[in-house]
This record gives structure tokens, sequence and C-alpha cells, in this order.
């Protein structure tokens, strides 16, 4: 390393106590949802998700939620932590105010299914709406070519992980359910400026519906959700100057 | 409690899994044939998406590379245990492999003529072993996020079928004209409770790993074996499995992935006093050596005395010197990971490091067409299984990094391809009477089991004796002490009540399911490893320190019979490459 660099000490938080007010539901015993309190001791690197586990694997196995990789790329554990949209798995705790309880709530706008669990299926109706895959008529023999500049025109918007945090923040979204979301436009995003892709108009096209893009208010809270750090607001001002003028 | 609901569903070609072996296997069938792709997530949750650094091809797009080459490096980066003629084919259709991702969509990094880019990674080498070479085609550090994007996007494009959140339990099977062939499979509806049987006449397996058999991993909750255990509880054999790969830069205490990108990027290893110690293990590639070898010099400087950090038990990744644009254009995600969950900065600050559990070399033997095996020889025509639940084998002992993207899209597209094939000429398999019996036994019996032990419990005593005695370092006797805890905890499994006795969403009665998988298959991994006495890739007895070609240049095989296990041992194919001393 170089002579600068030092040899770092991960801090050694030590345990805290943290309380956790979870929204839970089951709908096949719930008349409806209630807020919940678990007294817990979390450590240093804990994460929300860590919490939700110490619950459902010592105090109450029907607390349920979805998960899967634990470290921020697979999109499972989006939920509203203190009234944000954020993965639960990339939240730390330490990081939250410790002096008054953390809430954790199911992602709005989409049917609660069960405690944290919601119906993700209309997010991946509009998802497969905006035909998100690439539409090119040649058929080459090997790669195609692509300059790095054009390469880099729609990075952004291929990180998406499809976690929903951005439409189920987005106020638009909760009062219509119909709009296309976020996360939506950014997959059209990523293909509308992919130079190799033959279909933007067709894609501008369903975007220009009365549930399309237009329907963006410009709130930035897709923008502040996202956990991948997308800039969402951006990719969908991009996605109206095209439809407005054509893809640049 | 009642009976769930049972329903019955009929495709010509049933695939488990929607991961990058599935959902490549996937659009080859849909289009030829009636497809149906099972999966416990939805399909972009699915742990191919945590791949980070790339996937292998001798494209020969930023210098001189050939399929020969890259076929000796698999070779001897598995210490020969590989299958050569598996390999060649892997390093062979490598090329298309990755020219059709690209023309499916996938954005890969490029070069300044626009090209697909590649860069180095451990024991990809030019000219068998003279230097590293750039081989790892990769889209930043999210190449495998990218590919199981793309493959998604692909099936959505050719519109195959998918049932989300449906854990595949059972497969059953029954012998028509003296031969026992697949017939169905049963899956259980996490959203509603009621089962499904799936009946196909072809059914591939593609249900990736189980890394949750230990505690510090790299691996997603959900990777918990089930594909394969269910082979397994039918007495199939199981190929390898005492090979368990320990990924060097696991972020240290989490066990998260930080790419060896970051080394083929330029980034060193160091001690705590800052050597670069990689030097004295292996001179010429350093760095860039195999995983296993890597792991091993990292546990061994630790076990020295010479860890970082207040308690001395990790090393230090070092990216200091890379000037920060190429680590934001290039290892973007990685170096995030470093800052959101230890506040490290690799910019400036070495990252703490150790070993952490990735990846399973073998599991269910397969020949080169995908065709899963009863014995050494002998196909289970219609059955299939590709990517890491699969052991074609390609990666033997050792799996070099790359190689693992590259087996679940040259051996994915392998399993559609001969899964429609066989599809097109055979009929349905009957399927057999009490189809789910077995199903709604395993269930009910962890639903009526009011014992006091909890399920948690017993996955961390079952993760934490993994870690400790069958991990980079085993003996005969940790290896003992293993099994011995397994049978206890098998013993207490027996006994165990879960809470939530719904039928929405009841993750607790999954879970509980799950372990008993995890249970199986860390036992047969401590025995496989018991049994092998010697030292061969990623499996290092300190009491049997070489690798003893005379007794053991040969594949385990370990059958299920009634409750114990039969071992049995199958030929290693070799083509052109006898096995030679491996030194980096």
């Amino acid at each position: 390393m170089s002579a600068e660099a030092t040899t770092p000490v991960i801090a050694e938080v030590p345990s805290f106590a943290v309380t956790l007010m979870v929204r839970r539901y089951n709908p096949e015993v719930d008349s409806e949802p209630k807020w919940q309190d678990y007294d817990l001791t979390m450590y240093g690197t804990d994460r929300v998700l860590d919490a939700l586990h110490k619950i459902k694997w010592e105090v109450d196995g029907s607390l349920s939620f979805r998960r899967s990789c634990a470290h921020g790329v697979c999109g499972s554990d989006a939920m509203r932590i203190n009234g944000r949209n954020r993965l639960a798995c990339k939240t730390l705790i330490k990081d939250l105010d410790l002096s008054q309880p953390i809430y954790v709530e199911p992602i709005k706008g989409l049917e609660v299914e069960k405690d944290l669990i919601v119906d993700m299926n209309p997010f991946y109706q509009a998802y497969r709406d905006i035909k998100p895959f690439l539409i090119a008529s040649d058929k080459p023999e090997k790669e195609r070519i692509q300059s790095a500049a054009d390469r880099e025109r729609f990075d952004d918007t291929t990180k998406c992980i499809l976690c929903a945090a951005c439409t189920t923040s987005c106020p638009v979204f909760w009062t219509d359910g119909q709009y296309f979301g976020p996360a939506a436009i950014v997959n059209a995003h990523r293909f509308i400026f992919d130079s190799r892709d033959e279909a933007a108009e067709v894609r501008l096209d369903i975007l220009n519906d009365k549930e399309g893009v237009w329907r963006c208010r410009t709130t930035f809270n897709c923008t502040e959700a996202c956990p991948r750090g997308i800039q969402v607001t951006r990719a969908i001002a991009e996605v109206k100057q095209a439809v407005l003028r054509g893809r640049a | 409690m009642s009976t769930p609901k049972v329903h019955h569903h009929q495709y010509d070609v049933v695939i488990v899994g929607a991961g990058g072996a599935g959902m490549r296997a996937a659009i080859e069938a849909g289009p030829h044939a009636k497809t149906a792709v099972i999966s416990k997530l939805f399909p972009t949750r699915s742990h191919t998406g945590a791949a980070q650094g790339g996937m292998a091809a001798a494209l020969a797009n930023v210098e001189e590379d050939n399929w020969e080459w890259h076929t000796f490096d698999t070779v001897k980066g598995g210490d020969y245990l590989v299958d050569q003629d598996a390999a060649e084919i892997l390093a062979k259709e490598s090329v298309e492999a990755v020219i059709d991702l690209e023309n499916m969509g996938l954005p890969f990094n490029r070069t300044p003529d626009g090209k697909i880019d590649q860069r180095r990674f451990g024991g990809h080498t030019r000219d068998h072993g003279k230097a590293p070479v750039r081989r790892s085609c990769y889209a930043a550090d999210r190449t495998g996020h990218m590919i199981l994007q793309t493959l998604y996007q692909n099936c959505v494009k050719l519109g195959i079928e998918f049932y989300n959140e449906f854990y595949v339990l059972d497969l059953l099977m029954n012998t028509v004209d003296g031969v026992e062939r697949p017939s169905a499979v049963v899956a259980y509806d996490l959203a509603t409770g009621e089962l499904h049987v799936f009946q196909g006449k072809s059914i591939v397996f593609a249900t990736g790993g189980f890394g949750k058999i230990f505690k510090t991993t790299s691996n997603a909750h959900t990777l918990t074996g089930d594909g394969v255990g269910i082979i397994w509880r039918k007495g199939l054999p199981l190929e390898d499995m005492e090979f368990y790969q320990f990924h060097p830069t696991g972020l240290a205490g989490l066990g998260i992935l930080l790419s060896e990108a970051a080394r083929g990027e330029g980034g060193i290893l160091r001690n705590a006093s800052g050597e670069r110690f990689m030097e004295r293990y292996a001179p010429t590639i350093k760095d860039l050596a195999p995983r296993d070898m890597v792991a091993r010099a990292m546990a061994n400087e630790v076990r020295e005395g010479r860890g970082a950090g207040p308690h001395k038990d990790y090393v230090l990744l070092d990216l200091t010197h890379l000037p920060p644009e190429v680590i934001d254009a290039k290892l973007p995600d990685i170096t995030e990971f470093a800052r959101t969950y230890l506040g490290v900065e690799p910019y400036t600050e070495p990252v703490p490091v150790f070993p952490t559990a990735h990846y399973a070399m073998g599991g269910i033997p397969t020949n080169v067409k995908a065709e899963v095996l009863r014995d050494n020889d002998t196909v289970v025509p219609g059955l299939y299984a590709a990517g890491e639940c699969a052991c074609v084998s390609v990666h033997g002992a050792n799996r070099l990094g790359t190689n693992s993207l590259l087996d679940i899209n040259v051996f994915g597209k392998r399993a559609g391809i001969f899964s429609v094939e066989y599809a097109k000429t055979a009929d349905f398999v009957p399927v057999p009477e009490g189809a789910v019996d077995e199903v709604l036994s395993l269930l009910a019996n962890v639903r009526n089991s009011k014992g006091t032990e909890k399920v948690a419990v017993l996955r961390k005593e079952l993760q934490d004796t993994m870690d400790k005695n069958a991990q980079v370092y085993r003996t005969e006797e940790s290896l003992d002490e293993a099994l011995a805890k397994i049978v206890e905890l098998r013993e207490r499994y027996q006994h165990i009540s879960i809470q939530d006795l719904g039928q929405r969403f009841n993750t607790d009665l999954l879970e509980a399911v799950e372990l008993g998988f995890l249970l199986d298959l860390a036992e047969v991994l401590a025995y496989t490893a018991k049994e092998r006495r010697e030292s061969r890739g990623g499996h290092f007895r300190e009491d049997y320190e070489t690798r003893d070609d005379e007794k053991f240049m040969v594949h385990s095989m370990a059958y299920k019979t009634g409750d114990t296990i039969k071992l049995g041992w199958k030929p290693v194919t070799i083509t052109n490459y006898p096995p030679m001393e491996r030194k980096y």
C-alpha cells in the first residue's frame, strides 16, 4: 500500500438496544394491519435485515418478508424504513436515529399480501409492457460494435435491480396504480438509448400514453429511493425529451 | 390441517430454477417445446446476479489468446480433476456463448474500437502459464447482474412461462420398460400453500448451490441446495461433493463477495506489515493465482500471526494505488460494498478481507449433454442438470474465476437443446400413484412437530461446525467432529417446532424444510472430504498434504443407501493434459 495509506481498524461499535416497530398483517387472521414493537440488541455491522431475521428466528417465526442475497444486488427486500424506501440489507442500523423506534412497513401502492410482502405483479407487468429487451433486426456473426461512449450513454439505467423502491416512493403511483412508474421508465431508457436497439420509437409511443412519462411530477422521490444510485428522475426527463424531439 | 389443493400441469420441458443456467436453457427450449420454468424466487432475484467479475472466453479482442490455452488453464486450475473433454467444450463454446449474450443485448464494456473488452483473472494465462492473459469479458463489476437481466429480458421477449416463488420439493420417478425415468416435479406455492405437480417429458435441474451450509459465505439466504438435495434423496449419486470453493476476498466478518476483478485490475493482497505475501506462494502470477491457493495463503498468513486488524484475523486488499477513475469505472459496486458495510474508503484505505464459502465444484453428475448420470456411465433418460448444481466436471477440484458464468451459459444452453431433442420423441412418463404423498408428509412432519428445538439454532450450529471443521483446512479429526455434530443435529431436527401454521407465504415452514436439505448436503460434503485422503485444489487435508494421483485421481460418487452413505469412484477423462505438479 502507499506510504500514506493506513491500516483501517473496523470501527468496533458496541452492542446497542433498539426498538423495531413492524407493520404486521396476515389476512388469514387479521382484519387490519397493526404495528408490533420488538426490543432487540444489535451490533455494529448489523443491518435492518439482520434485525428482521432476529425477530423471525428468535421471537416470532411468522414474521414474513422477502430476502435473498443480503447485500443489495437481488432487489428482494425493498421496504419503507422510517418513512423512506430502502433495501433492508443495505441499511445499517447504526446509521439510523436510535433515540427513537425504527419503523418498518411494506412499500406503498401495491397490495399487502402478508406483513412486509406485497403483490409485485402490477409492478412486473409495467416492466414487461415497455418491451424490456433488445430489438434489432441484424444478425451479426460476431459482437455488434458499440463505442465506449455509446455504451456509457445508458450505463446508469442498466444498474436497475427491479426492487420497486423508486416506483413505490412515487406519489403519482400511490394515487394512480395505472402509471407505468419510474422503474418501467428506467428500463425503457436502458433500451431507448442503446445504440444497438431499433425500437426506441415503439417504446416512446408506449410512454407517450396518458399513463406514461407525462404523469411524472419531478418530485425526485424515486432518485432518493434508488438503492443503486440511479439518477431516475434524470432518466425520466431524458425519455420525456426523446418523446418530444426523438432520441438524441 | 386440511389437505392443500393440488394442481396438475403438463409441459414438454420443465426447468427447475431461474438463474443463469435455467433461463439459458429456457431460451433454447421455449421456441421449440412447451416449456415452464419453476423458481423459488422471482427470476432476477437469482444469485447469478451477484456474480461480478466476468465471463471467460478466448475472444482475443485485446491480446493473443485461444481456446486451447483456456482449456489447459481450466484443467490445471482444477488440479487435474477436470474431465478434459468437458473442459474442451467449455472453452471452445465460450466464444459463441459470449457473442450470444451480446447479441441478446448484454451491455459489455468495450474496447476503444468498440469490441467487447477483456481483463485479467486468476489462473487464466497466456501459453500454458507464462503470464496472465486478458480473457474475462465483463460489464463493470456487475457481469452476473447483466447476464441475469439479459436472459430474463429474452425470456420475456419469447413469452416463457414462469412459476415464481414455487419451491420444488420432490422429483417423481417412474419405471417404464424397465428403465427408471423422471415423470414430474412437485412444487409448493409460497403464496397459497397449495401444491402443483408439473409433469414433463424432460426435466432440467438448474437449482444453484448450497453455500448456506457454511456461516461465512458469499451465497444468498436462499441457496440451500434444495435441488441437489432432492436428487440425493432419490438415491441418485452426487459427484465430488468434497470440493467446495472458498473465495479469497470476502468482506471480513461478513463474507460479502469482492470480485477477483479487483486483483485483475491490479489490486494487491497484503498482510499486517504491508507485505505482498502472494509473492512467496505464487512467484509468477502472484495475486492472480487460482482461488484455492490464494485462500489458503491468506488463511495461513492469519494462522501464523501476520493477520491485520485488532484481532489479526484478516488480510488487506489494497486498491489505493489504482486511480479513482479506474475504480469507479471498473469496480464501482464492490468498492461501494466496502463503504456501505465496513465504512472503509477503498480510494485511500485497504479493505479487510478473508475467504468466504463461495461455490460448489461438485453436484449432480452429468455428461457433456447435461444428462444426469445414475452411476459412472448410465444416463437417466429425460433428466438434465446444469450450472452450479451440476458436476460435468469442468471445474474439477477448483474452479477458475469467470468459468462459472461461462458454465451456466454453455451447459445451460446444452441442457435446453438436448432436453428439447429428447422431449420431441419421448412420451410423458405416467405420474405415480400418490404423487404428492412424500411432500405432504415432509410438510406435515414439520408442521406437526411439537418439540423445543428451533430451526435457526440448528442451522447456526451446522454453519458453525462447517466453518470450523470443513473450511480451507481440514483433517480427519475435524471432519469427524463435523460428522458427529451433523448426526446430533439430525436427531434434534426431529424435535423442531415452527410458529407459523398458516398457508400464506409461510417462510417459517420453508426454512425448516430447507434446513433438512442443508443437513443432508453438509453430511455428504464432510463424509467425502474425510474419505479423500489427499490434498487437491479446494480440498486441503493437513494430515495428507500432497496430491496423490495414484489413489485419488478419480471423482468421488456418493450414494444415499438408507441412512448411510455409499461411496464409489469414477475415472477422470484425460485427453491432452497428463497430470503435472501445479505451480504458478
